[in-house]
């Protein structure tokens, strides 16, 4: 935590777990001290490697002339798919990411070859000199191609629970609809960038930023044929990381691990933001049809849900993502007879990647708009066929992946927020509202978050820490997670300070590296500081009861009498500040460093089947927006949002309310405002964020009330029973997706149900208003 | 050899056989080693990189520094010269400075990469930098922050209180030039020798042009320096007109506006703003606070985009514009200095001296509409503006300009031409909106489809009717929400 030379003082009031501490980078956040890779004094001899990219979506490369690239001024070395050692893979499963492309190309920006030059300039005006030759193959760009073309990753998937067709046949009532869902580019203000220092015997040392170091560590060592041991990745911080840097950060690593190799210098990877945006992958778009059973009380009787996404040109992670989309199409509703079918399409497009919610978001974004054409199509308040519709109640707890909900407080959320923020009262405020102006309409809508807690890939959930205390008594902590603005370095810190009930300060948390902590996962699925909190603390237990044993016998008490207190250990009598503690353990030959690890209990899964335990527990919230829309332009505005938040017992509420109205933000931009065009051959046409827009400090609506809720502990013991809040927060955004539908319907009084697709960007929402407005026509 | 020489947190740095396209923030991280300014985007769009830059205005006695926030990876070194700059590294050198303490205190950074820009930018509104005295959502909407959600951020800007900029008039002085700069650079990559040209007067701009009539003219760089580092375009040869304080000035005179070509945004906003309200929001929208801190509106018309948010506006108020060629000089209206799509009325040589724009007429509406996907700091997908002048319920007048709907920004002649002479009602409405069909056809791009274009602009002439029927009725969402 603290700078070289803080001194070591404990804080008068003891803050450790559960109070609200600043980043543990804040500081050097605001004065620009804080170094990122690009920061890193540039080493002397330093190559800057820029990748030639395809122009083409899905071609055979009939030929490559890079003569003109070699030759071209300041270039070192121009490197292809023939100059790969080892394996020319930079994927995370199944080997199906080039690092250059070999032969084929499946996308426009896909990687061709590395042109290494002492400036970036230098490289980047080399590469444009190339001479490619392509012969076009049939591409398919967008989801309705590929289904046309059958092309997809995998076979699609079912997830299903009771016998949904006889369900629906059966129902009172039924409707059908489709709509669809658009991507959303992660854009961390920190691009992607590796800077990687060859060493001797070929090994390689390099700075990532990246969300899993190992996996960047393991790719590179394929690559160049190396054992693992051979790679070393460090990550100290990330400008932001968002999914966006799980397995997207190893293309600029072996490449410029690879420049670093063969050249004998240093070698850095950092594409500018237009490149990063062409090159990377993003949060996967949907088409989502779905057909569903209700009685007049809007309760669900039966439904059948198609999803269907793009993956674009490779595997990626998209399996567990379009998985993670079925184990949220649920969201917080009981469904009584349920059918899921998944496909996951192949397109000649980026492969598209892991963002925050991981595919949940879309699965949660389908069963929200049933409720909303549920209870348009019931005549009924969409907060009241929710609340119907909860888990909850003899035999009503049963996920259609088989798992029992044991935690569910989604009725307590849902009734305490519409309560705290006037819902009834504001609901028939706006219908007067809407009654009285022409031009501009608002809504209102009220809707739940929950979110399943592991990776759904079991072997994933398990975590490792290094913990050194010094003879002087200060404290460095190590651990698998890396830092990427999430606050997850200083929440482990307050854990490792309760843990000794020393002040944070003590604690000083040091970058992520592979040959500290090894074989981790990535830092992801909300995952950090439950695993690697608690990773940390077995490190932490380990040495205290070596502690224990040790100051018990030198100072002649119980174990039982020993106790770390914020004034130091207790032994008996004794008050022994922290820091001749460990002197005295040192001189005593008391180790004083421990490694920790930590797996988490209980789950299991069956992919085969789609049926298992796949979550620890849930995560829950509920948001309530308030929006208001101009039908003449489609211009909209988010006026007002109340958010409910379960965090369990919040290790740092000051860190998870940032997380929350952070994820509530970026899901309002995805649902909004960010539309990512690929034109009809492939290109990206929004690479930039002139094209691109992420909300900006207006768009934060006027008023945001947001609670933690107080209540919150988690039933199942993790650290400090707190629950992982990094990515639940994003799905409260639908909640926005929600009210805009409501005030694009009242244009025609609610008598029929909008065509409204996501992002709703001004245009959507005008073109929603007029197709309500000649559908009820009479 | 010239160099380029500037006040760096009060210190003067030397930039020799400096690249003159190198941009301020490449020169901060690459050449000084000063990395806690970031790049996010390298186009002015996300405020990573924003620093102050401070320079002396007026003469003698009179002349004191006007602060601004820009964007650093948009502004090349050369434009620098004899200025100020501050970066994030010039702040709290002791002690966390009271923006960076409030940053901290309302956990307003996470991942922290945009932190230094957006300290940067409150660092502005505290020592009352130009553009700077606005609500928060006005000074940061150039600054992207995608961990926070921008609460935090606000809320440590809410306890900033002001305090006096340094004062380094006196530093300024002394780096003051009393020649033109000019810079030669031999570009190794592109293989040709920049120059550079920074003359002092209108006269010596006319001279270097007419003799270099191939050079690319240098404003506020917001568009310029794309070309550099989006387009990579190797420029040869640049003329900087920034530091002609001639073009500089806005002026009254017969009963209109003359607005010198190198005037920036943020300084004729508040004498626009006051004769054309609508126009002044429109332009609070307009870029960011950095964009409107550097642009100028002579580059956002010399440049011919269609997408420029001034032209339909400017057009519909009946502005003209000073054309200047050695010292030949003709005034055009401004509506004809666009003739297709990359072209303009402009001979080689030739450059815009000012802009004129009339007072607003009696009995006029004047209303501009700007539709982006974002409210702030996007670039329009139409901008309509209606400048329409009934008396007696009789439309008598009637100029109504768009961006965004052709190749050029263009007046709709047969709109106006439906509504001259008629009565101000709901027919005539619609006999306009209908003429309109016939004066575009809008195209479909990444911001919006042909379909939407056609219909808004219809849809912005019933709203700028409605508001005048209905003046009790709510008919815009609502601008700036945070203070």
């Amino acid at each position: 935590m603290a700078d070289s030379g803080a001194k070591l003082v404990e804080p008068v009031v003891f803050q450790g777990v559960h109070a609200s501490l600043p980043h543990d980078s804040a500081l050097r956040h605001v004065s620009g001290a804080a170094i990122y890779v690009d920061d890193i004094p540039e080493p002397p001899g330093l190559l800057h490697v820029h990748l030639g990219m395809s122009q083409k979506a899905h071609a055979r490369i009939v030929s490559m002339d890079l003569s003109a690239v070699r030759a071209s001024p300041g270039v070192v070395t121009v490197l292809t798919a023939q100059d790969i050692p080892g394996e020319n893979d930079v994927s995370p499963v199944i080997h199906d990411d080039r690092l250059f492309a070999d032969g084929e190309v499946v996308c426009v920006g896909q990687s061709l070859f590395a042109v290494a030059a002492t400036s970036i300039a230098a490289a980047r005006a080399a590469a444009a000199k190339a001479v490619v030759e392509y012969e076009d193959l049939p591409a398919a760009i967008t989801i309705g191609q590929a289904r046309e073309a059958d092309l997809k990753i995998e076979a699609s998937q079912r997830m299903a629970r009771g016998d949904a067709a006889a369900a629906l046949a059966a129902s009172p009532r039924r409707l059908q609809g489709a709509f669809a869902i658009g991507g959303q580019d992660h854009f961390y203000l920190e691009g992607q960038v590796a800077l990687a220092t060859p060493r001797e015997g070929g090994d390689v040392h390099i700075w990532s930023s990246t969300q899993h170091p190992s996996e960047v560590q393991h790719l590179v060592a394929h690559v160049l044929a190396v054992p693992s041991s051979a790679v070393t990745v460090e990550v100290r911080r990330m400008g932001g990381g968002f999914g966006g840097k799980e397995t997207q950060a190893s293309l600029f690593a072996a490449a410029a691990a690879l420049v670093a190799v063969k050249t004998g210098r240093p070698a850095k990877a950092r594409p500018d933001r237009d490149e990063d945006m062409v090159m990377t992958g993003k949060r996967h778009d949907f088409e989502i049809g779905y057909d569903v059973g209700f009685d007049d009380e809007g309760r669900l009787t039966g439904l059948s849900l198609e999803l269907a996404s793009r993956c674009g040109s490779t595997t990626d992670l998209s399996m567990a993502i379009n998985d993670r989309a079925m184990f949220h199409a649920d969201n917080c509703y009981f469904l009584p007879a349920v059918e899921i079918v998944s496909h996951r399409f192949k397109t000649h497009t980026v492969s598209n990647t892991a963002f925050r919610g991981f595919g949940g978001p879309q699965g949660m974004a389908a069963i929200e708009h049933v409720m909303d054409a549920v209870a348009q199509a019931a005549g009924l308040d969409p907060l009241e066929v929710r609340r119907r519709n909860l888990y909850g109640g003899e035999g009503r707890n049963l996920t259609p992946y088989h798992q029992t909900v044991e935690d569910n407080v989604a009725p307590q959320l849902l009734a305490e927020l519409a309560a705290s923020c006037d819902y009834e009262a504001r609901q028939r405020g706006i219908d007067a509202y809407n009654a009285r102006s022409p031009v501009l309409k608002k809504g209102l809508a009220l809707t739940p978050v929950k979110f399943g807690i592991s990776f759904t890939t079991t072997h994933l959930n398990q975590a490792g820490a290094l913990l050194h205390l010094y003879a002087d008594g200060s404290i460095l902590l190590n651990h698998g997670g890396t830092e990427m603005g999430q606050g997850l370095f200083v929440k482990v810190a307050q854990i490792v300070a309760e843990a000794f009930k020393v002040g944070v300060d003590r604690v000083k948390v040091s970058s992520t590296v592979t040959d500290k902590v090894p074989n981790t996962s990535a830092t992801a699925a909300s995952s950090g500081t439950d695993l690697n909190g608690m990773a940390a603390l077995n490190a932490a237990n380990t040495i205290k009861a070596r502690l224990i044993e040790f100051a018990a016998k030198k100072w002649g008490c119980a174990q039982g009498d020993v106790e770390f207190t914020p004034e130091g250990l207790r032994a008996g009598a004794e008050l022994v500040p922290f820091e001749v503690l460990c002197r005295q353990a040192h001189l005593a030959r008391v180790s004083l460093s421990s490694t920790g690890f930590y797996a988490t209990p209980k789950i299991h899964y069956d992919r085969k089947t789609h049926t298992g335990r796949p979550f620890y527990y849930f995560a829950y919230g509920a948001a309530c927006s308030e929006v208001l829309i101009d039908t003449l332009t489609g211009e909209m505005k988010v006026t007002r949002v109340d958010i409910l938040h379960d965090a369990g017992r919040s290790i740092n509420p000051a860190i998870d309310l940032g997380q929350i109205e952070g994820g509530f933000v970026q899901g309002m931009g995805w649902l909004t405002t960010e539309e990512l065009v690929f034109s009809a051959d492939g290109r990206l046409l929004t690479h930039a964020p002139s094209t691109y827009k992420i909300p900006t400090c207006g768009d934060r609506p006027a008023v945001m009330n947001i609670a933690l809720w107080e209540a919150g502990r988690n039933v199942e013991e993790t650290v400090h029973r707190s629950k992982a809040v990094g990515e639940p927060p994003l799905m409260l955004a639908l909640s926005v997706l929600s009210a805009v539908n409501r005030a694009v319907a009242s244009v025609a009084d609610h008598k029929v149900f909008p065509a409204l697709d996501a992002p709703a960007t001004p245009e959507r929402i005008l073109m929603a208003v007029e197709d309500v407005k000649r559908r009820a026509a009479p | 050899m010239a160099s380029v020489r500037f006040l760096l947190n009060g210190e003067v740095v030397e930039a020799k056989d400096v690249d003159p396209t190198r941009t301020l923030l490449e020169h901060l991280r690459g050449d000084l080693r000063r990395t806690g300014t970031k790049e996010g985007c390298a186009e002015g769009d996300c405020g990573s990189c924003t620093v102050l830059v401070g320079e002396l205005e007026g003469e003698g006695p009179n002349s004191k520094v006007a602060w601004r926030a820009v964007n650093s990876c948009i502004q090349f070194v050369p434009m620098l010269d004899g200025k100020a700059v501050i970066s994030v590294e010039g702040l709290g050198k002791d002690e966390p400075h009271p923006v960076q303490a409030a940053m901290v205190e309302h956990h307003g950074s996470q991942c922290g990469f945009c932190t230094p820009g957006i300290v940067m930018s409150l660092y502005g509104r505290a020592v009352a930098a130009k553009g700077a005295d606005a609500p928060v959502d006005e000074v940061l909407a150039g600054n992207l922050c995608r961990c926070t959600g921008y609460g935090p951020i606000i809320a440590a800007a809410e306890t900033i209180q002001p305090e006096a900029a340094p004062d380094v008039a006196r530093e300024l002085a002394d780096l003051r030039r009393d020649q033109a700069l000019a810079l030669d650079y031999a570009d190794p990559i592109a293989g040709l020798t920049r120059r550079w040209f920074a003359p002092l007067s209108v006269d010596e701009l006319a001279a270097t042009y007419a003799a270099h009539p191939d050079a690319v003219i240098v404003a506020g760089a917001t568009d310029i320096g794309l070309w550099v580092t989006k387009l990579r375009k190797p420029l040869k040869t640049l003329i900087d007109i920034g530091r002609v304080d001639a073009l500089k000035t806005i002026a009254r005179e017969d009963g209109r506006l003359r607005i010198g070509a190198g005037v920036r945004y943020v300084d004729a906003l508040e004498m626009l703003s006051e004769r054309y309200p609508d126009l002044g929001a429109m332009m609070r929208r307009l870029g960011s606070t950095q964009v409107r801190n550097s642009g100028t509106i002579g580059g956002n018309i010399a440049n011919g985009s269609p997408i420029g948010d001034m032209p339909p506006a400017l057009i519909a108020a009946g502005a003209s514009l000073v054309l200047r060629r050695w010292n030949e000089r003709r005034t055009i209206p401004l509506e004809d200095f666009f003739i297709a799509y990359g072209k303009q009325d402009r001979v080689p040589g030739e450059f815009v001296e000012a802009v004129l724009v009339p007072e607003p007429a009696p009995n006029a509406l004047f209303k501009v509409f700007k539709l982006s996907k974002r409210f702030d700091q996007d670039i329009s997908a139409v901008c309509g503006a209606f400048n329409i002048r009934i008396v007696d319920e009789v439309v008598t007048e009637a100029r109504i300009a768009y961006g965004g709907m052709a190749g050029t920004p263009k007046r709709a002649t047969a709109c106006e031409e439906a509504l001259v002479g008629q009565l101000w009602n709901r027919t005539t409405i619609h006999a306009a909106v209908e003429a309109l069909a016939g004066d575009f056809t809008p195209l479909t791009d990444a911001r919006a489809s042909a379909a939407y274009r056609a219909m808004t602009a219809g849809n912005m002439l019933r709203k700028v009717f409605i508001e005048s029927a209905r003046p009790d009725l709510e008919t815009r969402v609502p601008e700036a929400a945070h203070g």
